[in-house]
């Protein structure tokens, strides 16, 4: 059973995502890698304001290929989220309530994700000619220099991405481990 | 004496890092349609699904497979009795990389002062070159973008030789094990035994060239890798890490005599993008 979401996220909305849930996101994502998110927080730390208002939001770990002509974007699917393990619980602590990405999070991260009600999903890794598909219009915001790296708006319609971790402590990679291992 | 030149090996190296972000070999795409035959879970058989399908798109040559294109690895096989003339070779591959990931719409990944200032360098270069001098007179140039993801998972240990055949088989299984969701499963595990550090993690490298599930032509090898690939498939990891029966496509282990102090073992794992791409000259 899909269901269908529209952006930006709701408490209600989050209480109703259990791990394993088939999701289609539409609306609005913002799209920052660990250079970025090294940069919000030491923005946050001089007491200056992000470059987009977090409160609420989704951001998608995500740095794309180039677009050719006519393209809204290039290929543009997930990247390890582990590496914004040691920045996103500041940014839950803003009210960011979606993270989009792939692989495990550590557990401070996900203590965090049940504290400030949120939620992890992750999109299919190495298919990111399929993501691209789902991705309407896509605008650089900030951090130009960082490349594929820079922050980006993007609109996306029926965007598929899988739970991992809801506020109730379920984590999918967990549970379809122990589910299919065979000792 | 016969002469290559060097303006040939910049188009052909373009070339194949262009055609190896958009199309799957054969043999990786054969060992997808398989797993997802015989894979049990059913969110596993849609994320294959998903992996075949994007195969599909990124063939029309437009957009390639995954946004990371990777760092530009080239393994040359240089003929003893050829000759480059109009320029050097490593010049001669990295114009190749900096033209292809340009004119590909490749992404740019790699970065300069990577402990302090990480500094976009624009064009992917510089490529990372290994060179084979081999009889003959020919170059054999193979292009392998390698994704951050997969790589980041690389385990290196220096076995006890008490530790032996076993003391390799929970190494390779807990590294793929621990890996889980982030080498982008299922992934092929490239395994490296012997020589000396450097040797081993090249041995390892050089594993992810094999066609997938082609076995070492070793049988001791071979079995090694059987029952690596059977343990590693019963770890319940799956397809993108969702739980499953097909953690990985295939193990490869490449062997080298070792000092006999030592047991030297690598693991360098390759998502199931596991693109790479040659041409002899």
């Amino acid at each position: 059973m899909v269901k269908k979401i529209g952006l930006p996220l709701t408490g209600e909305v989050i209480k109703e995502l259990k791990a394993g849930d088939d999701v289609l996101l539409s609306g609005v994502i913002y799209v920052a890698r660990d250079g970025a998110h090294k940069r919000m927080i030491e923005t946050l730390e001089l007491g200056k304001p992000l470059p987009f208002d977090i409160k609420g939001q989704t951001i998608y770990y995500m740095g794309p290929s180039p677009a050719r002509q006519g393209q809204v974007i290039g290929s543009a699917g997930p990247t390890t989220s582990g590496r914004m393990d040691s920045y996103s619980p500041r940014l839950l602590a803003e009210g960011l309530k979606g993270m989009i990405g792939k692989g495990m999070r550590s557990s401070v991260v996900k203590n965090a994700i049940k504290q400030y009600e949120a939620v992890y999903f992750a999109v299919i890794g190495g298919a990111g000619a399929l993501a691209s598909h789902n991705i309407k219009k896509s605008e650089v915001i900030a951090y130009e220099d960082l490349g594929a790296g820079a922050v980006r708006r993007l609109e996306v319609k029926d965007f598929p991405v899988r739970v991992i971790n809801d506020i109730y402590g379920g984590d999918l990679y967990q549970e379809g481990k122990t589910r299919y291992r065979i000792d | 004496m016969r002469e290559i030149d060097a303006k040939e090996i910049t188009q052909t190296v373009s070339r194949l890092f262009q055609e190896a972000c958009h199309y799957l070999p054969e043999d990786v795409l054969n060992a997808l349609k398989q797993a997802r035959q015989n894979e049990e879970s059913p969110i596993g058989c849609e994320v294959l699904d998903g992996i075949l399908k994007n195969a599909e798109i990124s063939a029309g040559g437009q957009i390639p497979l995954c946004q990371d294109t990777g760092d530009a690895v080239v393994f040359l096989e240089l003929g003893q009795d050829a000759h480059i003339v109009g320029g050097d070779l490593y010049s001669a591959v990295n114009e190749g990389v900096r033209h292809g990931y340009t004119q590909g719409y490749l992404r740019k990944s790699m970065v300069s002062r990577p402990f302090s200032a990480r500094v976009n360098t624009k064009d992917n270069t510089p490529a990372i070159i290994y060179t084979d001098i081999v009889p003959g007179d020919s170059l054999r140039i193979v292009a392998k973008p390698k994704g951050g993801g997969a790589e980041n998972m690389f385990r290196l240990i220096m076995l006890s030789p008490a530790q032996g055949r076993q003391g390799v088989i929970d190494f390779v299984v807990g590294a793929v094990d621990e890996a889980g969701s982030n080498a982008c499963p299922p992934v092929v595990v490239g395994v490296g035994i012997g020589g000396t550090v450097e040797k081993t993690v090249m041995l390892a490298k050089r594993a992810l060239l094999r066609k997938v599930g082609e076995p070492s032509p070793d049988t001791e090898t071979a079995e090694l890798e059987r029952e690596i690939l059977e343990r590693v498939n019963k770890l319940g990891i799956g397809p993108m890490g969702y739980g499953g029966r097909n953690t990985a496509l295939a193990v490869h282990i490449e062997v080298f005599p070792s000092h006999m102090a030592s047991l030297p073992v690598a693991v360098n794992l390759e998502c199931h993008s596991c693109r790479h791409k040659e041409a002899i000259l």
